[in-house]
């Protein structure tokens, strides 16, 4: 059972469906003992920063969140990815869950935000689980980026400057883009997680 | 690096793709989904649906086609048309749109883009400008491209951009319907007026006419609506087309 954090920021339909099609029982919940049974936990994810941080903390997930990064696969998706990070400074400087060190900082780039469209990946080398994706063009629609070390990057894309694109710590694992809407490529992206961490 | 979008219009009148906005001769041409579908896997990098349904009860099919698209469709897709009121926004964007396009109601009430974008984000507000060429420069028209409002379009252009819009659907009634290209006057113009993407529309009428555009100015994306329709042409003789002319496209990947 793949549980999705239902939190009240944006849709999450596309998200559930994508796992659905992949044959996963999956479930919409922010109750603290249904996250606890899942397998996996997916952080989805639109709009602000702040908003969303908010949010959580309503529900009083912050800590659950943390916890159960500690003991489960987890993959944050777009704004979900952005939340893993130490800090954001989208509507003002707010604390994110502090699963990867980092801080989410508005694009900077010589080119337009959003950043809104198809994108190619550029893998790092010393991945091993996502080199079947460079070059491949994903969905992308966001104005903050990552800002983070080298080392928990797994791919990039050039937008004037290097976008995180995919990030990982340990079993955290963070996608920029949306994957639910990247085609066929998307859903191969989360098989690709899937697997890593049933391995 | 980010590639130019292909994008495919469907025209959806009472839960049905019809062909043409004119009330006169209108075909239908089939299920709004599965064309979508069928778009999406042939490499549309994106789907625009456009509500012309006369009625409430069309209207609220177009929910039920969203919610039916969202499940079936992997690609980001827009609606527009008839979009009101913050109400209308909220329920297409919950039903799983993507984006939702507004286009006269916004010219009626800009704080429609506010409100919109902040609470939902910039990302999935697109601003559509139907725009026509006279003596003084280019109108924002109405009312299906029939009304002038006597608005200048580049001045609009910037406004909406301030208000919140994630994007700008520029159409030329000018040039829509004529089958000669896009306007590559106007794209240009409104291109440099904003910071944000713009997507061209009003004359594709060969896929030539997508690389023509790409080339000639930097838009972000294309749609066209006709040429796509009972297989005239594919997306994928358009993406060729591209190719040809050196402009990036995504190639999709069937697995």
């Amino acid at each position: 059972m793949i549980a999705i954090v239902d939190y009240g920021m944006g849709n999450v339909a596309s998200v559930t469906t994508a796992f659905k099609r992949l044959g996963y029982d999956v479930i919409l919940t922010d109750k603290k003992d249904e996250l606890a049974k899942a397998s996996h936990i997916i952080l989805p994810g639109v709009g602000s920063f702040q908003a969303a941080v908010e949010e959580i903390e309503e529900r009083g997930l912050k800590e659950t969140l943390k916890h159960l990064a500690n003991e489960k696969p987890f993959l944050g998706i777009c704004l979900g990815m952005q939340l893993l990070f130490t800090e954001g400074y989208e509507g003002g400087t707010s604390l994110g869950l502090d699963l990867i060190p980092g801080t989410v900082e508005k694009i900077k780039t010589p080119y337009i935000l959003p950043h809104i469209g198809w994108n190619s990946l550029d893998i790092k080398e010393n991945d091993r689980s996502f080199q079947s994706f460079q070059g491949e063009h994903v969905y992308f629609v966001h104005s903050f980026e990552a800002r983070t070390e080298e080392r928990y990057l797994v791919a990039t894309a050039e937008y004037g400057t290097e976008v995180p694109a995919i990030v990982k710590n340990g079993n955290v694992y963070g996608i920029q883009f949306h994957p639910e809407k990247s085609g066929e490529i998307g859903v191969e992206i989360l098989k690709t997680f899937l697997r890593e961490e049933t391995k | 690096m980010i590639v130019k979008r292909v994008i495919p219009c469907l025209d959806v009148k009472e839960g049905k793709v019809v062909k043409g906005t004119n009330f006169v001769g209108l075909r239908e041409l089939g299920d709004p989904v599965e064309m979508a579908s069928a778009y999406s896997k042939h490499g549309a990098d994106e789907i625009i649906f456009l509500d012309i349904s006369a009625t409430n009860e069309g209207r609220q099919t177009m929910v039920d086609i969203v919610r039916e698209t969202a499940e079936n469709v992997f690609v980001p897709f827009t609606v527009g048309g008839g979009v009101r009121t913050i109400d209308d926004v909220t329920r297409l964007l919950k039903a799983g749109a993507d984006k939702v396009g507004m286009n006269s109601a916004a010219v009626a009430n800009p704080t429609l883009i506010t409100e919109s974008s902040a609470r939902f984000g910039a990302q999935c507000i697109v601003v559509a400008i139907d725009a026509k060429k006279f003596a003084d420069g280019w109108h924002v028209m109405t009312h299906g491209g029939s009304k002038d409002t006597g608005i200048d379009a580049i001045r609009w252009a910037k406004e909406a951009e301030q208000k919140g819009a994630g994007e700008i659907l520029l159409t030329s009634v000018d040039t829509d319907g004529v089958k000669d290209g896009f306007d590559l006057e106007l794209t240009q113009a409104v291109v440099d007026a904003v910071r944000i993407p713009v997507i061209a529309s009003g004359g594709c009428g060969s896929p030539e006419h997508f690389p023509e555009v790409f080339k000639a100015t930097d838009v972000s994306a294309a749609l066209a609506a006709s040429i796509f329709h009972e297989n005239t042409f594919t997306i994928e003789e358009v993406k060729q087309s591209c190719k040809d002319q050196g402009v990036d496209i995504r190639e999709a990947r069937l697995l």
